[in-house]
């Protein structure tokens, strides 16, 4: 039920997520949701895409120091309070949260938050116990 | 005194350091090798070229007591490099050394034409480095206020020199160029404060740099010279003519060498610099190469001594480089370096001028399989680097991380080492 975000290393260059935008563009890779993580000197770029095995594929290719880490992805209503309602839930039961980020899904009314959680077992197990819709691999392929 | 007074002198103390020499199982065979068995063997001052070099190798190799040639309850004192550089080496001192070496301090602040009246503030670090204790000692002979400030806190350093009166600094000159730049904000200027000296040492400047010193606070600045095999500071010191460090020749016999061939070269030209101690009797060294470039100034001084003058420190034979006053290798940072796992194996080090103080910048590459996609883990290992090379070489670098490839790739030689202060 996780899914696979991509984590990239840049330097503090000029240029740099240009040239990291632009390799994915190129082989074809959409990229749904981005975040940068940032530090005075460097930048942690943290990516969801559609194919995410190619990604990182053409990255170490060329060169750029990428990882996957395994998030998990939980489908809300995107209206007031969607976000809180999930956050509740994780905090009643005791689950920290490493960071998160969301976006907006196309041809829905729904939004996609993803989560890297402390311990992910843990927290799949709760959120699916409130039945709470956690999109998959293969969902996020097909968005 | 004349010279022939002098060498006189020398020979008799070249003699009975030899005797002290031979107590120690390094000196008796090497000694033994060139027909020396007693300080009698030694029938002029021409004979020390017959002895061979002594090393900084030769100190790690014989750490902690193969140089010893008193008795250790005769010791009263140690100097040791020891938990800085990995290899460490070590000084041993008896009551007469430090008295020698004292005299000479006190000797080179009269030089400079300071009096028990001066107030004395050494910001020179305390402990195991010599710079300290040293002029401390020599400045309380002299019967100066000594006020034991050590290094660092600048602000306290300024609110000492103020509410004392201080007259005389002993400093590295890039600090007392940093100083300088907090007199605003302590709200203080050059005319509230009374200093009149600085005695600068323990790390090569320029002519440029002792002038603009001169010129910001007012005074005089001397140039001093000194290593802790030599016993540190007072080896060589400026009178207040300033052209040159009289190189306190009753002390430290010396020799200008060729570093390739061992040669000593003709007088004025630069070379190695070799000094054989005199004066230390619990761990003698005999024409020990410093590795420091420089060159006899010919001719004599106006102050009318006849101890020869030193010229300035041009340069170093090996890749030592001094940070702020503290001796670094680029070795160190190496081995640091390359205990930890998520670094590569291409890295660079610059060295650069901030205002007055160096700056080290450390730049490593991060391996890519290390790479667990979390800023935090990048910060944490960001830190350890940081801490375990302040821990290894004392001074706080900065550190940064590169992708791989970043870095230019070494072929043959590695370039690893990028010094962008200006020269001198």
């Amino acid at each position: 039920m996780k899914i696979t975000q991509i984590s990239v290393f840049l330097e503090n260059k000029k240029g740099r997520l240009y040239e990291v935008c632009s390799l994915l563009g190129k082989n074809n890779v959409n990229i749904y949701a981005l975040t940068i993580a940032e530090t005075e000197s460097f930048g942690v770029l943290r990516i969801v895409v559609d194919k995410s095995d190619l990604a990182v594929k053409v990255l170490k290719q060329n060169n750029f120091v990428a990882n996957i880490t395994e998030v998990v992805a939980v489908e809300v209503a995107d209206q007031p309070g969607g976000l809180a309602a999930i956050l509740k839930i994780l905090v009643n039961n005791d689950i920290s949260v490493e960071y998160m980020y969301g976006f907006v899904e196309k041809f829905s009314d729904k939004a996609i938050l993803v989560f890297r959680f402390e311990d992910t077992d843990k927290a799949q197990k709760v959120l699916i116990g409130n039945d709470i819709k956690i999109v998959t691999k293969k969902e996020i392929e097909d968005l | 005194m004349q010279r022939p007074a002098l060498e006189a002198l020398q020979l008799k103390r070249l003699r009975e350091i030899a005797n002290f020499s031979i107590r120690t199982p390094f000196y008796k065979k090497r000694f033994a090798k060139v027909g020396i068995n007693s300080g009698d063997d030694i029938k002029s001052l021409k004979d020390l070229k017959k002895i061979p070099f002594t090393t900084k190798d030769d100190l790690r190799q014989n750490f902690p007591r193969g140089l010893l040639a008193v008795d250790m309850d005769d010791v009263v004192r140690i100097h040791t490099s020891s938990g800085t550089t990995g290899v460490p080496t070590v000084i041993y001192y008896s009551r007469q050394d430090l008295d020698n070496w004292t005299d000479l301090l006190a000797r080179s602040i009269i030089a400079t034409g300071a009096t028990k009246s001066d107030i004395f503030q050494n910001m020179m670090t305390y402990g195991l480095f010599t710079g300290g204790l040293g002029l401390h000692y020599g400045a309380e002979k002299v019967g100066m206020t000594v006020i034991p400030a050590s290094a660092g806190n600048t602000k306290r350093q300024l609110l000492l020199m103020k509410d004392f009166g201080t007259t005389v600094v002993h400093v590295t000159p890039s600090y007392l160029l940093h100083i300088h730049s907090v007199l605003p904000e302590s709200n203080l200027t050059v005319s509230d404060l009374s200093l009149r000296k600085a005695y600068i040492g323990a790390e090569p400047h320029s002519e440029n740099v002792r002038l603009k010193l001169e010129d910001l606070w007012k005074i005089d600045a001397y140039n001093s010279y000194g290593l802790s095999e030599m016993n540190g500071p007072g080896v060589a010191f400026e009178c207040i003519y300033k052209t040159g460090l009289h190189i306190w020749e009753d002390g430290y016999l010396v020799e200008i060498i060729d570093p390739e061939t061992g040669e000593e070269v003709p007088q004025g030209q630069q070379g190695e610099v070799v000094f054989t101690n005199l004066i230390r009797a619990a761990t003698p060294l005999l024409r020990y190469r410093t590795r420091d470039l420089a060159f006899l100034i010919p001719g004599t001084c106006e102050c009318g001594r006849t101890h020869r003058r030193l010229s300035r420190i041009m340069g170093r034979t090996d890749d030592m480089m001094i940070i702020n006053g503290v001796n670094v290798f680029p070795s160190q940072i190496e081995e640091v370096i390359m205990k930890i796992h998520e670094v590569g194996t291409n890295y660079l080090i610059q060295v650069e001028k901030d205002g007055a103080i160096d700056k080290l910048i450390v730049k490593v590459e991060i391996y890519s399989k290390m790479f667990m996609g979390d800023a935090r883990q990048l910060d944490g290992l960001k830190g350890k680097i940081k801490d375990d090379l302040r821990a290894s070489i004392v001074i706080n670098p900065i550190v940064e991380l590169h992708e791989p490839g970043f870095l230019p790739i070494s072929e043959g030689k590695a370039k690893r080492v990028l010094d962008l202060r200006p020269k001198f």
